[in-house]
């Protein structure tokens, strides 16, 4: 293929001076692609100035030699061939508008992801691929047209989805940056599963014991409203000035008479057996406050078992019940939204893994770790289900639901340390216990972690590297485990008085719809997806969307602690400022076309068009530029910015090296 | 499935949304999933901003088939607008049938995470536009 004029009809009088930067990305590009090709054949396309290669466009001196030919050459057009625009055209945007070239005059060919990188071996294919890229993105080029992006106030109000330990410290420091928080919690304590927990590891402190300060501490902070018992509805608006619905579910009692003294549950006559925050295992009455550290310290009523005896009404003295409590919603004003939703652990009953909803002693971790702390149900004894006897083999299954193509493939990174630790808590205990970890890799990655699996060997904690293949129980109920140890090739017929499963980390339902509500991306695994998984692990790809913790992946508490501070950080940025951007690119209507059909109007889904005396009303703040409606519009009348019908047609009109018949 | 051409390499034009099958797109590249280099994108902010005109100008251009890629339903980033672009293909395919392009058109949703997807998607699609052979409509190539 040779040349080929490009086909573009430019209306615009002035010169087009288009600057091409063909960047190599070290051997990323160039080893696939011969840029010096691609750099030849686009210098012979109508109105391109230059057209060079750069080892590194991104880099000081690639962005410099933009900036210098811009002066030089007084380019008014710059396109860059090298990687995607979803991490650097902000880079080259600013780098064009530094030399006094307007940001949207800047256009951006991926020749990395989109072909060096797919092509690997197919160099000589591979280098036409990337000229007609670059060919389609000099015609595009030509059309475009400079726009301005808005500056927008941002609300100084951030708010927090989701109490758990990352919530909290992102909370936490959000308000003590001087900004108003919300953090709303869907249950009715905030704490989320770090509350449940016995001991953390790797230094064995009490969960509780150093959460518990931290929840008094955000219920302390005059910057933070906790909203407990309560859901996130809906969410509009972008960054700078969302709008938030949250729902408040009904406690039947008020939250500003009720001290939580008790007195109500002690006098309640119905009992359940089940408990929420005891992972099913005890009872509690159909008025409770959910745990004692509670915060808030309140009661609520379970609707479902009441009997509307009016016990509890009478009991309360300040009058605080009130049994024809409604939902309400709050309207939130919000800068910034944080994510930090939380996880559930897998659920092995479907499937009965492991002879988990078969056997009564067979158990998860969430409830070995009610069942070892001090103030779960049996006030820290362990004990079995089937008989409550104290156990004196029990062993641990790793990897149950995760590192599974049957389940989940990821590993969810705190399980080995999560047994460990439990396994070294019984034989503190119970020294005379004997415990099993059954394993396929033991995963101790950070510091002190290592040491502490080589602690749990020094205990006399016994390591079998296979997990069981079958799983029965005897007339004792005890637990009978088949295993092959790998290591030793021999199969191993472990009896066992109970057995627990570590049970790995799933995306809630919960986080799935506010993940739907917000539309921020999910990733493979089912959890919510970073902009960057690298540069931008607490960013989601939308403007003033942070997410963190768990809600970005399985991870342990100082990893999500550490994302907590990093969204804080990152969110704060937009509260302090005061400011947003927000993009040019809306959609303009020419009036003299249209003729007031309204077929767009109910394509927009954010309301931004009506008519107003039989002619197109658009709301340019409310437009998110989609192009829903340009698309139905038939009669041409409207126009999307950056993306008009000419400039896309410039694309595909010089995407094949064909001429007319 | 008819007589292959072996020397037939088809062209592919895909239109790709901004939020999910572009960066789906990236993720491939990232993962250096290889596939064939028949396909070149072209990105728009959402697929619903798609206009017949863009699918019928590719064919003239010399497309032997043409992509439409965009977020799951229910995972637009615009709420709503990949459903008026399932509704309008629709339309579209039928069109293009009674040019006998109908095959030659193809709707697929690409998440931001499924980078395999994408490529197991254009591997799929070559193939398929491999067997139907080069598009009715004539074209010359330059040389």
């Amino acid at each position: 293929m040779t040349q080929k004029e490009t086909k573009t009809e430019n209306k615009q009088e002035e010169e087009l001076r288009i600057g091409a930067f063909i960047c190599e990305c070290g051997i990323n590009i160039a080893g696939a692609v011969d840029c010096y090709a691609v750099a030849d054949y686009i210098s012979t396309l109508p109105n391109v100035t230059t057209s060079v290669v750069n080892k590194y466009t991104c880099s000081d001196a690639g962005q410099a030699e933009i900036k210098k030919a811009i002066k030089d050459l007084n380019l008014n057009r710059v396109l860059v061939a090298s990687c995607t625009p979803k991490t650097h055209e902000p880079i080259f945007r600013a780098c064009v508008e530094e030399a006094g070239v307007n940001p949207y005059l800047f256009e951006f060919v991926n020749i990395r992801e989109h072909c060096s990188w797919i092509h690997m071996w197919e160099k000589e294919d591979a280098t036409e691929k990337a000229k007609e890229l670059v060919r389609m993105g000099v015609a595009r080029a030509a059309l475009l047209e400079p726009l301005e992006s808005s500056e927008v106030p941002v609300t100084d109000a951030a708010l927090v989805i989701g109490a758990g330990v990352t919530g909290m410290q992102a909370a936490l420091d959000i308000a003590d940056m001087g900004h108003k928080v919300y953090l709303v919690e869907q249950g009715p304590s905030i704490g989320g599963k770090m509350a449940q927990l016995d001991k953390t590891f790797p230094t064995n402190d009490c969960s509780i014991c150093i959460l518990g300060p931290k929840m008094v501490e955000v219920a302390r902070n005059k910057n933070i409203e906790i909203m407990s018992y309560s859901e996130v509805v809906e969410v509009d608006g972008y960054v700078g000035n969302f709008k938030a619905k949250i729902k408040h579910k009904p406690r039947y009692l008020d939250i500003n008479e009720c001290t939580g003294c008790g007195l109500c549950t002690e006098k309640c006559p119905v009992e359940v057996p089940y408990t929420e925050f005891n992972e099913g295992i005890g009872a509690r009455k159909a008025i409770y406050t959910p745990f004692p550290q509670a915060v808030p310290l309140r009661a609520l009523v379970d609707k479902s078992i009441c009997i509307d005896c009016g016990a509890c009404i009478k009991a309360c003295e300040r009058g605080a019940i009130d049994m024809d409590q409604k939902e309400t919603f709050s309207e939130l004003d919000i800068g910034v939204i944080v994510v930090t939703a939380g996880f559930d652990v897998y659920d092995p009953e479907p499937k009965n893994e492991f002879g988990f909803g078969l056997y009564d002693n067979v158990i998860t971790t969430m409830e070995f770790e009610r069942l070892i702390n001090a103030s779960g149900p049996t006030m820290g004894k362990v004990v079995r289900p089937s008989d409550v006897k104290p156990p004196k083999r029990i062993g641990f299954v790793q990897c149950v639901g995760s590192r599974d193509k049957n389940s989940h493939i990821y590993c969810s990174s705190f399980c080995c340390m999560a047994s460990l630790k439990n396994a070294q808590l019984l034989k503190e205990k119970y020294p005379d216990t004997e415990v099993y970890i059954m394993y396929m890799d033991m995963r101790t990655p950070f510091r002190m972690y290592e040491e502490y699996y080589n602690r749990a060997r020094n205990m006399g904690i016994r390591f079998i590297r296979g997990r069981p293949a079958e799983v029965t129980e005897n007339e004792d109920h005890n637990i009978i485990a088949r295993i092959e140890d790998t290591l030793t090739n021999e199969i191993v017929n472990l009896e066992l008085d109970l057995m627990v499963l570590s049970v790995g980390a799933v995306a809630p339902e919960s986080t799935e719809t506010v993940r739907q509500i917000l539309k921020v991306s999910k990733a493979a695994d089912g959890f919510m997806m970073e902009a960057h998984p690298k540069l931008k692990p607490v960013d989601t790809t939308l403007d003033g969307i942070f997410i963190g913790g768990m809600t970005q992946g399985p991870k342990d508490i100082p990893y999500s602690i550490s994302q907590g501070s990093a969204c804080a950080a990152r969110a704060t940025r937009f509260l302090a400022q005061g400011k947003a951007l927000t993009e040019g690119i809306t959609t303009k209507v020419d009036k003299d076309i249209c003729v007031g059909c309204g077929v767009c109007v109910p394509m927009c889904p954010f309301q931004a068009l009506s008519l107003e005396n039989d002619k197109l009303k658009i709301l340019t703040a409310l437009c998110k530029g989609c192009g829903t409606c340009v698309a139905a519009c038939p009669t041409g009348a409207l126009e999307q910015s950056h993306f008009k019908n000419e400039q896309l047609l410039a694309q595909v009109k010089n995407v094949f090296a064909y001429g007319e018949v | 499935m008819t007589d292959l051409n072996l020397n037939f390499e088809p062209n592919i034009l895909t239109f790709c949304c901004n939020w999910c099958s572009y960066a789906g797109a990236d993720l491939a590249g990232v993962s250096r999933l290889q596939y064939p280099t028949n396909n070149r994108i072209v990105r728009v902010m959402c697929s619903s901003r798609i206009e017949p005109t863009f699918i019928l100008e590719a064919f003239k251009e010399g497309a032997d088939g043409v992509l439409i890629t965009g977020c799951h339903i229910g995972d637009c980033h615009y709420i709503e607008g990949n459903e008026h672009t399932d509704e309008r293909m629709k339309d579209m395919v039928n069109a293009l049938e009674r040019m006998g392009l109908g095959e030659r058109l193809h709707l697929e949703w690409v998440s931001a995470a499924e980078g395999k997807k994408f490529q197991e998607t254009m591997i799929n699609f070559v193939d398929k536009i491999k067997a139907l052979g080069p598009s009715p409509l004539e074209h010359k190539r330059v040389e």
